[in-house]
């Protein structure tokens, strides 16, 4: 049944009120055309998202939806997700729903691995409430709630998801369809929670926020495409790559005796350098693909297996025998 | 009369078991109320808890309360760190653990100071002596020791060398000081069992089943009980003994069972009966976390319990399990209700089945949280911002407790919707013997999850019950979507239709109220034709206003009691039961909750009878408030 699906299977009947041009709708588009390859039954496939811009995603999918409270759909999710494991479940959250308001549920889903994927859509600002900086906002922004610039340090979320235990840690431009594709391809082949930033442009609120990323004639020289296994290497002409010099990165030009061989090689299991990586920050290029991605025993998993364990080694429990079970006596 | 099963309690062990028949002069005594304290680290719960264990044994019926110390590790020796346990048995129908002991059993200086004040006038008072040292008595905060100065001269006092003693009984065993002094508790145990004639076998097998690890332990604890048995009947300190005849109680076979061990066993039989798994989200709290702690026990059972990071993720990750098909609950205490507001109120909108389960206790903020309280009652009606009407059903026992959870979970199901069950402090801990009910007749829980998609709607409605269709992910062609957002009727596609959401706040408030009809009509303990007084109340305040009632009746007042099991939606008779009464009184743990509720539904005339002091009404002040208001 799911193969017979196409893309406009996952399109619900109710209409995108986004604003026009809003980043948002790229990855609706791309989640869209992604669904039918995965090869999930779409009754089995279920949107939980919070409160904010980003959190009107499930209205949108013709698949089972809960749009729910701020900050919380990891938590939804997971209660979901351990009673129903057989279930495709994904949250959709922003910067402030997910790392200001539900920053704790986000690390506690993340440390417990509960097979979840989580896209964090990050445009740097709040939008559904018109514009006041988000935990991800630079230091200096001037918005209405800081008209004298943010004196807020902001948050990595990369960095954050790798330090709260993620299994699986990504990044991706709303922009970047096919980049975006593949990551999202390979969070849904994740077993674990799989955490995928996505940068996101408002172009109400913070337009234009991540602009070296995503404008054609300087994006390649801002962009670092991991890869697992292969050296890092970027810049329009393939010609710049990242060294280590002792415990820090450097950006280093080809030829003039430096070699592909000295450049750093992109391991998705390696934890330090993959927080090394989440560090980069200018002049240094934005990593984006797969920062981290190893496999580890998925909290839902453990939960069920211990139920069915008992259930083998006790038998069914026996509610009569429960009940009647204790310090016990009988009155004749 | 109670006998022990075939096999279970016989105790094997000649030397232990057959204690002689007495040679003093037995008493009988038709109700005793014992009140064992001593410091946390005396044992004094499990001594309280195995003389109820014999007591029920006897075929008494029986109440008890424990009262812990608010402070996890207080210092040794001081009021902070006193630990009670509270006992009342019976020859007839008792339904509080009693107003104030008759008999006192206090191991050390703190014990006595902190508990003295509640003892009955020419009660017992049993003291272990030799801690009535300089440095204990000036922890407790004595100038004078009480022992000599005079101060104790209204009490019939035993002050006994229990540690002394006990060393004598144990002294071939080759132990420590440490183990020895920790074996006090049952030569205590041993005496007080004498002194009511007990039948010993309970504690016997207890302590061999309790220490079968450790022989020389096990062999130290059997001794020191017995020798403080053995003590009793060869001091020339008692003149006699005394007996409490067993109660008149239905047969059948019995446990002893806490609020919060019922409320658990409660939430599996929903469980197995309805064929659903149940999902308990829940963050420990006092003094809700035993229930969280008894269901994760359960894993041969279909029940999930998720320690959540938080009190929100609690509810939330329940209100998730329910999306899924499974019976969504949550356990916490005042404090974590308030966190759970906002969630709570999107089950209200989504309309998804959770229990929301508040063991209260005294507020305001941390307040006292080992003590109970019924102050979250209004928080349960209207804590939530909007119009989000639910069900709210109170527990009067703690075996009522299971059915309570149980009822909770049924009427979550059918109405899909969330209900908030209230225990509190007094029930979770306190406990009573329960006629353990057969499987098979409790209500069934009817789960139909719609399954057809021709004419899906996930906000089509029940004609009756105006329940939407429970249709989980996994069901092919009825994909669909919930959320907080205003959503229209039928499709519960968002809308912000002045008038659609006008009507689905009014549909949603008509399908709590039509939960009435859930409700058998209420008894009227008393007068059910009408009288003088009603006394009105709910929750563990039961027995007291019970055992109030039938004594102002013995004195031919004309003073009844209805007693509340459900809160909103208010019984539909309730409003015309009021009107039979001239007068009409609302006792409850708080100020006044309850009463303003009746008040304005009612427009009836009630009064209140409060108490805010984290501790339960004894009989007398519902007594006497309600002998003042027949006056009036
Ligand atoms: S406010 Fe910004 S994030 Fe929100 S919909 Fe508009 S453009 Fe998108």
């Amino acid at each position: 049944m799911a193969s017979a699906l196409s893309r406009k299977d996952f399109v619900s009947d109710q209409e995108v009120r986004w604003c026009p041009g809003c980043g948002d709708y790229a990855i609706l588009a791309q989640v869209q055309k992604l669904m039918p390859e995965l090869g999930v039954a779409r009754e089995n496939v279920v949107f939980i998202s919070g409160i904010g811009c980003s959190s009107r995603f499930p209205y949108y999918m013709n698949t089972y939806g809960f749009h729910t409270i701020h900050g919380r759909a990891p938590a939804f999710a997971t209660g979901l997700k351990i009673t129903r494991p057989e279930l495709d479940v994904w949250v959709v959250t922003g910067d402030g729903d997910g790392l200001s308001i539900g920053g704790n549920h986000l690390i506690h889903v993340l440390r417990r691995n509960v097979d979840l994927r989580i896209l964090l859509f990050n445009n740097r600002i709040y939008g559904l409430t018109k514009g006041q900086y988000s935990p991800t906002s630079e230091l200096g922004k001037i918005t209405k709630s800081t008209p004298f610039g943010s004196v807020d340090y902001p948050f990595n979320p990369i960095a954050v998801a790798l330090g709260a235990g993620g299994s699986f840690v990504a990044r991706s431009i709303d922009v970047e369809q096919k980049h975006l594709g593949e990551v999202l391809k390979r969070a849904h082949n994740h077993r674990g929670a799989a955490f995928v930033e996505i940068l996101q442009n408002c172009n109400i609120f913070n337009d234009g926020a991540f602009n070296d990323l995503t404008d054609k004639a300087v994006k390649a020289d801002y962009q670092l495409i991991l890869e697992h296994g292969k050296p890092l290497i970027f810049g329009k002409n393939r010609d710049r790559g990242i060294r280590l010099n002792g415990m820090r990165a450097e950006v280093v030009q080809l030829g003039n005796g430096v070699r592909e061989e000295d450049l750093l090689v992109h391991d998705e299991t390696n934890l330090i350098q993959a927080f090394l990586l989440a560090s980069f920050e200018p002049p240094l290029p934005t990593p984006i693909g797969v920062f981290y991605a190893v496999e580890r025993p998925t909290y839902d998993a453990s939960v069920n297996k211990q139920l069915q364990d008992a259930r083998e080694r006790l038998g069914e429990g026996d509610l009569q025998k429960l009940l009647r079970s204790g310090d016990t006596w009988v009155v004749h | 009369m109670s006998v022990p099963p075939e096999g279970v309690h016989s105790a094997s062990d000649e030397t232990y078991a057959k204690i002689p028949p007495p040679s003093k002069p037995v008493v009988e005594r038709s109700q005793v109320v014992i009140r064992f304290a001593g410091d946390s680290g005396d044992g004094m719960q499990v001594t309280g808890s195995q003389f109820t264990a014999e007591s029920a044994l006897a075929g008494n019926d029986i109440a008890t309360l424990p009262d812990f110390p608010a402070e996890i590790r207080a210092p040794a020796g001081t009021i902070a760190g006193v630990s009670g346990f509270q006992v009342n048995f019976s020859s007839h129908d008792i339904f509080t653990p009693g107003d104030e002991p008759d008999v006192l059993v206090a191991m050390n200086p703190a014990a006595l100071k902190a508990n003295i004040g509640d003892l009955a006038p020419n009660g017992v008072l049993i003291v272990d002596k030799e801690t009535f040292t300089e440095a204990n008595l000036k922890r407790a905060g004595y100038d004078s020791n009480p022992l000599t100065d005079g101060s104790l001269a209204k009490y019939q006092v035993f002050a006994i060398e229990v540690g002394k003693l006990t060393t004598l009984a144990l002294r071939d065993l080759g132990l420590n000081n440490r183990t020895v002094s920790r074996c006090r508790n049952f030569f205590v145990l041993g005496l007080v069992s004498w002194l009511y004639q007990r039948p010993t076998e309970r504690t016997v097998e207890w302590i061999k089943n309790r220490f079968r690890k450790v022989p020389s332990v096990m062999e130290a604890n059997l001794r020191a009980f017995r020798a403080g048995y053995n003590f009793g009947e060869t001091t020339e300190l008692f003149a006699s003994a005394y007996k409490v005849p067993p109660a008149k109680i239905a047969p059948g076979l019995y446990r002893s069972i806490t609020g919060n061990s019922a409320t658990a066993l409660g939430f599996v039989a929903a469980a197995v009966k309805s064929g659903r798994p149940l999902f308990l989200g829940s963050y420990p709290i006092t003094p809700a976390s035993d229930i969280l702690h008894e269901l994760a026990a359960y894993k041969n059972f279909p029940i999930y319990t998720f320690q959540a990071e938080d009190e929100i993720a609690g509810v939330c990750a329940a209100i998730g399990a329910a999306f899924g098909g499974a019976i969504g609950v949550s356990t916490t205490s005042g404090p974590g209700m308030d966190l759970k507001a906002e969630a709570i109120g999107l089950a209200v909108k989504v309309e998804l089945p959770v229990v929301i389960t508040d063991i209260q206790r005294a507020g305001p903020s941390t307040g006292m949280p080992t003590k109970p309280e019924q102050a979250d009652l209004l928080m349960a009606m209207f804590g939530r911002h909007g119009e989000s009407p639910l069900p709210i059903i109170a527990a009067a026992t703690p075996a009522d407790c299971f059915y309570c959870a149980y009822e909770a979970v049924r009427i979550a199901i059918k109405y899909m919707t969330p209900v908030i069950l209230l225990s509190d402090g007094h029930l979770a801990n306190g406990a009573e013997p329960w006629l353990v009910p057969d499987v098979s007749e409790l209500p069934p829980i009817e789960v139909n999850f719609r399954t057809d998609p021709n004419g899906f709607m996930p906000y089509a409605r029940d004609e009756v019950t105006l329940a939407r269709p429970w249709a989980i992910p996994g069901t092919p062609g009825l994909e669909h979507r919930i959320g907080g957002l205003s959503g229209e009727h039928l499709t519960g596609n968002v809308s912000y239709s002045p008038s659609n959401n006008e009507m689905m706040v009014r549909l949603r408030a008509r399908k709590i109220a039509g939960i009435a009809r859930e409700i058998p009509p209420t008894e009227v303990y008393g007068d059910p034709a009408g009288g003088e007084l009603l006394i009105l109340a709910w929750g563990s305040t039961y027995g007291t206003v019970r055992e109030a009632v039938d004594h102002l009746r013995s004195k031919g007042k004309s003073v009844s009691h209805v007693h509340l099991r459900f809160l909103n939606p208010l019984p539909s008779d309730l409003g015309e039961i009021l009107r039979r009464f001239k007068k009409v009184m609302v006792a409850e743990m708080n100020m006044g909750q309850l009463l303003k509720l009746v008040r304005a539904e009612y427009l009836v005339d009630a009064f209140g009878c409060n108490k805010i002091q984290g501790r339960p009404f004894k009989v007398s002040e519902i007594v006497n408030r309600a002998m003042r208001a027949l006056e009036e």
